[in-house]
C-alpha cells in the first residue's frame, strides 16, 4: 500500500518539478537579460495554454468525453474577471489583491456556466456531446459580442442592442462595448502569477483524479453501466468533472485577459478553433496524461513558433520556413498520425509484434 | 421474511412480452439458479431487478422493501449488486481501484477533503484500502492489485467483477453466467468460490447459468424460464427431472 | 412581401444545408461517425470549380462534374486512409479526433495552395430571376436552381436507397454491420460508397453555396458544415427525409433570426435550436430510438 502511494506521489512530484524547474530557468534568464523579447512575451501564454490543456484533459482523459467548447469557458472567465477588475479599479487599489479576486471571479463564473451548460449537455454522449459543446462555445462568443454594459452613478446598465440604449447619465462609462469588448485593461498578469496558477491547476486536477470522486469519474468513463450498478451517481460526477474543468478554463481565461490591454471575443481567440487548438495540445501530450498536457503546449509553441523563427533568421531554410508558416498544418498531420498510430487495431498489433514483450502495464 | 420476493413481474418491448408473470421467492442465504434456453428472458429479469429496465407491472420486495421501478443507483444502495454476462470492469483502472469504486457509497468524504487530503480523506482511504485488499485476498487477486483490470486473464476478470459487486455490501448478489468461457477446472474453482462467498459473507445469491454441472452442483433451488414465463420452480433435482424442462431444453 | 422574400431565401439556404446534411446523415447512419471534415470537402469542391472555370477556362457543367469527381476521390481517400483503420478502435474518441484532424488538414492545405485572401466566386447558375407580384417578390436564379437541385437529389437518393442493390446494402449495413457481413454484403465497399456519394453531394453543395454567397476562403466550408450537421441532428440522424426537413427548417430559422432578431445572433440561434432539439427529442424529428444493450 505504502509503495503505491509513493509511486503516484513521485510521478506527481516530477510533474510539479518540471514546472518549477522551467520557472527557475526562465526567471534566471529574465533577470540576467538572456532572453529575447519575443520569448519573454510567450511566457504568460505558456501558462494559460498549460492551464487550458490540463483542464481540458480532465474532461477528455478522465471523463472520457470530447468537449469542443473549452474556449467558451475561457471566454466567460476572461470577461467576468476583467469586468470585475474594471468595476473595482477605484475600490480595490492593491492590484495584486484585486487580481486574485478577479481570478476567483473568473473561475467561479466559468464554473457556474459549466454547471448550467453541463446539466443539459451531459445527458448526451460522444459525437453529440462534442457538437453541442461546440455549439455552446459559439453561443457564448456570440452573446459576448452583443453585450453592452455601462456604469454610472446609479449603477450598472445592460443592453444587447448598442451602447446608446444603455441609457446612462452623461458621466457614465461603457465597460463592455459589444464587439469592441473591454478596453484599457490593467496588465496584472505576469509569469510568476502564471506559474502559481499552473501549479494550482495541477494540484487540483491531480488530487481530484486520485480521490474517491476521481475514481467515480474514471469508472463512468470506463463503463457507465457498471458504474451505475455499483451506485455511482453518473450525473453528479459528470457534472463535477465538467464544472471543475470549466472553472480552470475560466482561470486560464482570466490570466489571458489580464495579459492584454483590450479584450474582445473573436473567432480567433474564443472560437472553436481555439477549443480545437487546446484539444491538439491534449491529444499530442497524451489523452489522460496530465504531464503531457503540461509539456505539449510549451514544446509545440517553442518549437514551431520560437525556435523555427530563430533558425530561419540564421539561414534561409525552406523546410523550416514552411514548418513555421504552416503550424496548423503540422498540428493536423500530427493529430491524424498520432491517432492512427495509437488507436488503430492494426497499429497496435504491429507495435506488439515489434516490441513483442507484452508486460502487464502498471496502473497510474 | 424472504430476502427477495418477486410477484407478477412483467415487461414488454414494442409489443413483445419479454417477461410475463414472473414470480420468485429467495430466502436469506440461499443459492438460487435461474436457467432457461437462450432468449428466454433471464438477463431481462436481472435488468428488471437492478432497475436498468422499469417493469410494466409487478412487485419486487428486497428484504421487505419495495424496489420495483426505482433507479439503478437506489437499488444498489438498497442492496442488490450484480455482475454482467459480458464482463464490465473499469478496464483502465487498477484492480484495487475497481474494488474501491465498489466501496464508493460506504466511505464518503467531500471533494474538498480529497483535494486537500484532510483527515477524513486519510481515514476513509485507509479503510477503503484495507477492505479492498481483504476482498482481493478472498478472490486470490491480492498479488495483482496494482495492475490494470484489462490486463487480468479472463477468469480473474470474472472474479474481480464479483469482488467489486461484493464491495457494495449487498444483501443479494446477482451473477450473470459467471462460468461463461471457463474451462472445467476454472468452473470447479468458481463453484468453490461461490459457495465460499455465500458462507463467508452470509450472502444470498441468484445466478444465471448454462453450465448444468455448476447449476446442479451448487444451486439449492431453481427457476426455469421459457419464453419469458416460469416453466418450473423448486428444488434443483426435482426441476432438472421435470419432463417439461427437459423438453424445453432438448426440443420435441 | 419581405416575409415571403425571407422565407424563400431561407428555403434556399436550407436546401444547401439539406444537401450537406445528407452527407453527414448517411455517413453517420452507416459508419456511425461524425465526419467532421465533410464541411471542408465542400470548400474543396468550390475551389475546384473556381480554378476550373477561372483559370482553366472550363465551362460550368464540366467544371461541376470535375469537382464532383475530385470530391468523390477525396472523400473515399479520407475514408480509406484516416477512418477505416480506426473503425474498430477501442476508443470512440479516436475517429472523431482524427476527423477533426482531417478537417484542419484540408483547411490548411487550401490555405497553403490558394492563400488566405477571399476569392470572389462567379455564380455557376445561368438561370433568370423570377419576379412576382409586380417585382416585390424576387426569386433569384440561384434560389430556383438550389431548391430544384435539392428536390432532385432527395428523390434520386430515396430511389437509389430503396430500389437498388447497393442502396439496400447501405440500409443493411446501417442496421447491423455484423449481420450484413454474414449475408455476404461488402461492408467496407458499402461504407466507401456512402462516403463517395456524400462527397459528390458536397461538391454540388459547394457550388450552390458559393453561387449564392460568392466569397470563397479556406474556411468557407466549416461553419456551413457544422450547421448542416445541426440540421441532420434536427431532422433525425440517419434519416434522408429528416436531413431535408431539418436542413430547410434550419435555413428558414437562420434567415428569420437574422432578419427579425439580430444579425449577429443568427449563429447562436441556430445552435440554440440544436440544443433544444437534443433536449426535447434527442432522436430528432424523424429519427429512431436506439436502446443500449446491457
Amino acid at each position: 500500500m505504502k509503495k503505491r502511494m509513493n509511486k503516484t506521489a513521485k510521478q506527481n512530484a516530477i510533474t510539479y518539478g518540471i514546472v518549477i524547474l522551467a520557472y527557475i530557468i526562465m526567471q534566471s534568464m529574465l533577470m540576467t537579460g538572456h532572453i529575447s523579447s519575443s520569448l519573454s512575451g510567450l511566457l504568460v501564454p505558456f501558462c494559460y495554454y498549460v492551464i487550458l490543456a490540463v483542464s481540458l484533459n480532465l474532461t477528455v482523459g478522465y471523463l472520457g468525453e470530447l468537449s469542443l467548447g473549452h474556449a467558451g469557458f475561457m471566454c466567460v472567465g476572461a470577461f467576468a474577471s476583467v469586468f470585475f477588475t474594471k468595476c473595482m479599479e477605484d475600490v480595490i487599489t492593491v492590484s495584486l489583491v484585486r487580481f486574485m479576486l478577479a481570478l476567483l471571479v473568473g473561475a467561479l463564473v466559468a464554473a457556474l456556466f459549466g454547471v448550467l451548460i453541463g446539466i443539459p449537455v451531459l445527458r448526451l454522449r460522444g459525437d453529440y456531446l462534442a457538437i453541442v459543446t461546440l455549439a455552446f462555445g459559439e453561443i457564448i462568443k456570440n452573446l459576448v459580442n452583443v453585450l453592452y454594459v455601462g456604469k454610472d452613478s446609479s449603477g450598472l446598465h445592460f443592453s444587447i442592442k448598442d451602447a446608446m440604449s444603455l441609457g446612462m447619465e452623461p458621466g457614465g462609462t461603457t465597460i463592455i462595448n459589444g464587439p469592441q469588448g473591454i478596453t484599457g485593461i490593467a496588465k496584472d498578469s505576469n509569469f510568476t502569477i502564471g506559474i502559481v496558477l499552473v501549479l494550482l491547476t495541477l494540484f487540483i486536477v491531480l488530487r481530484l483524479i486520485s480521490s474517491r470522486d476521481g475514481r467515480a469519474i474514471k469508472a463512468i468513463r470506463d463503463n457507465r453501466i457498471a458504474a451505475e450498478s455499483i451506485g455511482i451517481n453518473i450525473t453528479k460526477y459528470k457534472l463535477m468533472a465538467f464544472s471543475v474543468s470549466a472553472a480552470l478554463a475560466g482561470l486560464g481565461g482570466a490570466l489571458y485577459a489580464h495579459n492584454l490591454s483590450t479584450l474582445s471575443a473573436t473567432p480567433k481567440n474564443f472560437g472553436y478553433n481555439m477549443s480545437i487548438m487546446i484539444l491538439v495540445y491534449v491529444v499530442l501530450g497524451g489523452i489522460g496524461s496530465i504531464r503531457g498536457s503540461v509539456i505539449a503546449p510549451v514544446v509545440l509553441n517553442l518549437v514551431l513558433d520560437y525556435f523555427l523563427r530563430k533558425f530561419q533568421m540564421m539561414g534561409d531554410n525552406v523546410v523550416l520556413q514552411f514548418l513555421s508558416d504552416n503550424r496548423m498544418l503540422v498540428y493536423a498531420i500530427l493529430l491524424i498520425a498520432l491517432m492512427l498510430f495509437s488507436w488503430s487495431p492494426k497499429a497496435i498489433e504491429w507495435r506488439e509484434r515489434v516490441f513483442h514483450k507484452k508486460q502487464p502495464k502498471e496502473a497510474e | 421474511m424472504a430476502m427477495l420476493e418477486v410477484k407478477n413481474l412483467g415487461i414488454s418491448f414494442g409489443g413483445l412480452r419479454a417477461v410475463n408473470g414472473f414470480d420468485i421467492t429467495i430466502e436469506k442465504g440461499q443459492l438460487y439458479g435461474l436457467i432457461g434456453p437462450n432468449g428466454a428472458g433471464k438477463t431481462t429479469v436481472f435488468n428488471l431487478l437492478t432497475g436498468v429496465y422499469r417493469p410494466d407491472n409487478g412487485n419486487i420486495l428486497l428484504d421487505g422493501q419495495e424496489i420495483a421501478g426505482k433507479k439503478t443507483i437506489e437499488i444498489s444502495k438498497a442492496g442488490i449488486a450484480r455482475t454482467f454476462q459480458n464482463i464490465r470492469l473499469f478496464s483502465d483502472m487498477s484492480v484495487l481501484d475497481n474494488v474501491k469504486a465498489g466501496l464508493h457509497n460506504h466511505h464518503v468524504y467531500s471533494a474538498v477533503a480529497g483535494i486537500f487530503h484532510l483527515p477524513s480523506y486519510q481515514k476513509e482511504e485507509k479503510l477503503m484500502n484495507e477492505k479492498a485488499m481483504e476482498l482481493l485476498q478472498v478472490f486470490e487477486l491480492e498479488g495483482e492489485a496494482e495492475i490494470l483490470a484489462s490486463n487480468l486473464p479472463y477468469g480473474k476478470q470474472r472474479k474481480l467483477e464479483i469482488a467489486r459487486a461484493l464491495a457494495t455490501d449487498p444483501k443479494l448478489l446477482l451473477l450473470d453466467e459467471p462460468a461463461a468461457g471457463m474451462n472445467p477446472n476454472e468452473t470447479q474453482s468458481l463453484m468453490d468460490m461461490i459457495r465460499f462467498v455465500r458462507d463467508h459473507f452470509d450472502m444470498t445469491i441468484l445466478l444465471i447459468e448454462h453450465d448444468m454441472r455448476l447449476v446442479s452442483g451448487i444451486c439449492e433451488e431453481l427457476s426455469v424460464l421459457n419464453f419469458g414465463e416460469v416453466l418450473a420452480q423448486g428444488r434443483t433435482e426435482d426441476v432438472l427431472n421435470n419432463p417439461q424442462v427437459i423438453t424445453a431444453y432438448l426440443g420435441e | 412581401m419581405s416575409f415571403l422574400n425571407y422565407l424563400i431565401s431561407g428555403i434556399s439556404l436550407g436546401s444547401v444545408y439539406a444537401i450537406i446534411a445528407l452527407g453527414y446523415t448517411m455517413v453517420y447512419g452507416i459508419a456511425k461517425m461524425l465526419n467532421f471534415a465533410h464541411g471542408d470537402v465542400i470548400m474543396v469542391g468550390a475551389y475546384t470549380v473556381f480554378i476550373a472555370t477561372a483559370s482553366a477556362g472550363l465551362p460550368t457543367i464540366p467544371a461541376i462534374i470535375l469537382s464532383m469527381i475530385v470530391c468523390t476521390a477525396l472523400g473515399m481517400a479520407i475514408e480509406k486512409v484516416a477512418y477505416r483503420p480506426l473503425r474498430n478502435a477501442a476508443s470512440p474518441l479516436a475517429v472523431l479526433i482524427t476527423a477533426i484532424g482531417v478537417s484542419y488538414l484540408l483547411q490548411n492545405l487550401a490555405l497553403l495552395i490558394f492563400g488566405s485572401n477571399t476569392k470572389s466566386f462567379t455564380s455557376a447558375v445561368n438561370f433568370p430571376a423570377i419576379k412576382l407580384a409586380g417585382g416585390q417578390l424576387n426569386i433569384t436564379g440561384e434560389t430556383s436552381v438550389t431548391i430544384l437541385a435539392c428536390v432532385l437529389i432527395m428523390i434520386g437518393l430515396t430511389l437509389f436507397i430503396n430500389k437498388t442493390k447497393p442502396g439496400q446494402a447501405m440500409l443493411a449495413v446501417s442496421e447491423d454491420k455484423g449481420a450484413a457481413q454474414l449475408m455476404g454484403i461488402n461492408v467496407n465497399g458499402t461504407i466507401a460508397l456512402t462516403f463517395a456519394i456524400g462527397s459528390a453531394l458536397a461538391a454540388i453543395a459547394g457550388v450552390l453555396l458559393c453561387s449564392a454567397y460568392p466569397s470563397l476562403t479556406p474556411y468557407t466550408g466549416s461553419m456551413p458544415g457544422i450547421k448542416a450537421f445541426v440540421a441532420a441532428v434536427f431532422g433525425g440522424i440517419g434519416s434522408v427525409p429528416g436531413a431535408m426537413i431539418g436542413g430547410i427548417l434550419l435555413g428558414i430559422i437562420e434567415i428569420f433570426g437574422k432578419a427579425y432578431i439580430s444579425s449577429q445572433m443568427a449563429d447562436a440561434i441556430v445552435f440554440a435550436v440544436l440544443i433544444v432539439v437534443l433536449l426535447v427529442k434527442p432522436t430528432g424529428l424523424m429519427g429512431k430510438k436506439i436502446q443500449e444493450k446491457v
